[in-house]
C-alpha cells in the first residue's frame, strides 16, 4: 500500500516537472513575440513598407530597401544554394558509393555547424576581396553556404523515403537513372523537399553576421548586385545600436516583420509536412 | 523452338553471398517459362539479371553471359538502358506512378524519356489498355489518378505500361501474388494472350499457376537450377527427386 502511494507521488512529480520544462521552453518564445509586438506594432504603417530610412534628425521613414534587399539576397542565395543542395542530395541517395556519401554527409554536417560569421569571411575572401567591394552577390554567397547543408540533408532524408519500387518501375521502362532520379524520385519527394527549402529560407532570412562584411548594408536603394545592399537584419542591427529614438522604433518594427516572416515560413513548412503524411 | 534469351553459366554474388550458381538455361521465343522454387532460392535474382536490374546494387556482381538474340547484354559496350527497353518488367506489388493519371501511366516510358505526340499517345494508350483488357473498365476515367484503380486493375495498368514501350521480353516477378483470385485469373488469361507477341519469364510461388500458364518450368533450389524442362513433364514425371518433393509439397 505504501509503495503504491509512493509510485503515485513519483508519477505526479515527474509529470509536473515535464509540464514545467515544456512551459520553460514556450515562455521565452511567447515573451519575445509579445514584447516585439508591443514595441513594434505601433510603428508599422504604410511608410514603413514603402519608404527608405530618413536621414538622421528627420522622423518617419521605413525599411523598404531593407525588405527588398532581404528578398533579393534570399532569392539569389536560393539560386546558388538550392541546385547545389538538391542535386547533391540526389547524388548522395541515387548515385553515391558508400564511402563518398559518408564523406559528403560529414562535410555537410560540419558546414552546418560552422559559425555563420565564418561563412561571411569565406564569402569576403572569395568575392569581396577579388571584386574590391562589398556586394549583394557576396552576401548571397555567404547565405547560400548556410543553405546548402540544410537543404542537402533534408532532401536526402526525403529521397531515402521514396520506395524503391517506384525507381524500379521507371528504370524497367528504360528510363535512364538521371531522368528517373529527377522526374520520378525527386518529384515524388517534392513536398518534403519544399518543406526543407522553406526552413532553410526561414533560417537565412534572419542571419546578420554573414552579411556584416559581405552585403554591408545600404541606407538607400541599390541598383546593382555588385553594390552593397540593405537587408532587414543589418538595418535592425544598425538602428538598434544607434542613439536615435526614431531609429529604435524602426528597429522594433523591423524585428516584428522579420519574426512574422519566419513564423509564416515555419508554419507553411509545417502545413506542407502535415499534408504529406495524410496522402 | 528458337531461343530468345540464353543464360550461360550465370553467377550472381551479393558480397559474399553466392545467390545464383552457374545457371545455364534457354528461354524460347514466344513461350512462357515459369521459375519456381522456395523463398530465397534465387528466382528473383535470376529474373533481375535479365534486364540488368542488379546494375544499381553496388554489392551485386554478375558473371557469365546472358544472350538476347545472341548478343551478350553484359558486354561492356552495351547500355543497360537500351536493354531495359527490350526487356520489360512487371513487379510483385502493382507500382503505377502515383502522381500520374491512368493515361500518363501507360505512356510513362515515353513521357519520362521526353515527348510524345498527342495522336500517337492516344493510339498507344488505347491499344495497350485493350491488350491488357483494361480499356473497357477505365476508358471513361483515363484522366483519373492511377491510385484510384483496384489492385488488379493497377497491375494490368503496369503491364500495359510495360508493353507500351514495345519490349520483346517481359519479366514478371510474382505479378499476381498481391492480388485476389479473380484478378489473378485475369492476369493469367492475359499472360496466355501475351505470349503470341512476347517472350515471357515469370517467377511464381504458386505451383498451380506455374502449371496452368507456363510452357516450360525451371526449378531452383539454394541458388542452383535443379531441373528445367517442359512444364507438363516437370509436374508429372520430374527427373530429380528434389523437384518431385517440392512440387508435391513435401518441402519448401
Amino acid at each position: 500500500m505504501k509503495i503504491f502511494s509512493f509510485r503515485k507521488l513519483n508519477n505526479s512529480v515527474m509529470t509536473l516537472s515535464m509540464v514545467m520544462a515544456t512551459i520553460l521552453v514556450l515562455v521565452p518564445l511567447g515573451l519575445i513575440f509579445f514584447h516585439i509586438m508591443k514595441m513594434g506594432l505601433s510603428s508599422i504603417n504604410l511608410d514603413f513598407f514603402v519608404q527608405i530610412p530618413k536621414p538622421t534628425g528627420e522622423t518617419g521613414g521605413g525599411m523598404a530597401n531593407g525588405m527588398a534587399g532581404t528578398f533579393v539576397l534570399i532569392a539569389l542565395a536560393s539560386l546558388i544554394g538550392l541546385p547545389v543542395g538538391i542535386l547533391g542530395a540526389v547524388y548522395l541517395v541515387e548515385y553515391g558509393g558508400t564511402r563518398i556519401s559518408a564523406v559528403i554527409r560529414f562535410a555537410a554536417d560540419v558546414l552546418s555547424g560552422i559559425p555563420s560569421i565564418i561563412t561571411g569571411m569565406v564569402a569576403y575572401a572569395m568575392l569581396v576581396e577579388p571584386m574590391k567591394g562589398f556586394s549583394a552577390l557576396a552576401g548571397s554567397l555567404a547565405l547560400s553556404l548556410i543553405m546548402v547543408p540544410i537543404v542537402l540533408r533534408t532532401t536526402e532524408e526525403q529521397l531515402k523515403m521514396v520506395p524503391d519500387t517506384l525507381r524500379e518501375a521507371s528504370l524497367a521502362l528504360g528510363v535512364p537513372l538521371w531522368r528517373t532520379s529527377l522526374k520520378v524520385t525527386l518529384r515524388s519527394a517534392m513536398k518534403g523537399v519544399v518543406t526543407g527549402i522553406l526552413l532553410a529560407i526561414a533560417r537565412i532570412s534572419g542571419e546578420t553576421a554573414p552579411l556584416l562584411f559581405t552585403a554591408l548594408g545600404n541606407q538607400f536603394w541599390s541598383n546593382k548586385l555588385t553594390e552593397p545592399i540593405a537587408a532587414m537584419p543589418l538595418q535592425i542591427f544598425t538602428f538598434a545600436i544607434s542613439p536615435y529614438e526614431d531609429w529604435h522604433r524602426l528597429a522594433w518594427a523591423g524585428a516584428l516583420v522579420l519574426v512574422t516572416l519566419m513564423f509564416g515560413l515555419s508554419l507553411s513548412a509545417r502545413y506542407l509536412g502535415r499534408t504529406k503524411q495524410q496522402s | 523452338m528458337k531461343t530468345k534469351v540464353k543464360l550461360e553459366d550465370l553467377n550472381v554474388h551479393f558480397d559474399k553471398n553466392h545467390a545464383v550458381k552457374g545457371t545455364t538455361i534457354d528461354f524460347g521465343e514466344n513461350s512462357v517459362t515459369a521459375i519456381i522454387g522456395p523463398s530465397g532460392c534465387g528466382k528473383s535474382t535470376v529474373l533481375r539479371s535479365i534486364n540488368r536490374m542488379h546494375d544499381l546494387v553496388p554489392t551485386a556482381k554478375v558473371t557469365g553471359r546472358i544472350l538476347l538474340d545472341g548478343i551478350n547484354i553484359y558486354e561492356r559496350t552495351i547500355d543497360s538502358v537500351s536493354i531495359r527497353r527490350l526487356v520489360g518488367m512487371v513487379f510483385q506489388k502493382p507500382n503505377p506512378f502515383p502522381a500520374m493519371s491512368v493515361y500518363d501511366n501507360v505512356i510513362a516510358g515515353y513521357k519520362l524519356n521526353g515527348r510524345i505526340n498527342k495522336d500517337e499517345a492516344d493510339e498507344l494508350v488505347e491499344s495497350s489498355l485493350k491488350r491488357v483488357a483494361l480499356w473497357d473498365e477505365v476508358k471513361d476515367r483515363l484522366k483519373a489518378n492511377s491510385m484510384e484503380l483496384s489492385g488488379g486493375q493497377q497491375q494490368r495498368l503496369c503491364i500495359a505500361r510495360t508493353i507500351a514501350v514495345k519490349p520483346e521480353v517481359i519479366l514478371m516477378d510474382e505479378p499476381a501474388s498481391a492480388l485476389d483470385p479473380l484478378s489473378t485469373l485475369k492476369i493469367e488469361e492475359l499472360i496466355e494472350g501475351l505470349k503470341e507477341k512476347y517472350t515471357i519469364v515469370i517467377v511464381t510461388h504458386n505451383m498451380q499457376q506455374a502449371a496452368r500458364i507456363s510452357d516450360y518450368t525451371a526449378f531452383f533450389y539454394l541458388g542452383e537450377l535443379i531441373e528445367f524442362g517442359e512444364t507438363k513433364k516437370i509436374f508429372t514425371t520430374p527427373d530429380k527427386k528434389q523437384t518431385e518433393d517440392y512440387i508435391t509439397g513435401r518441402f519448401g
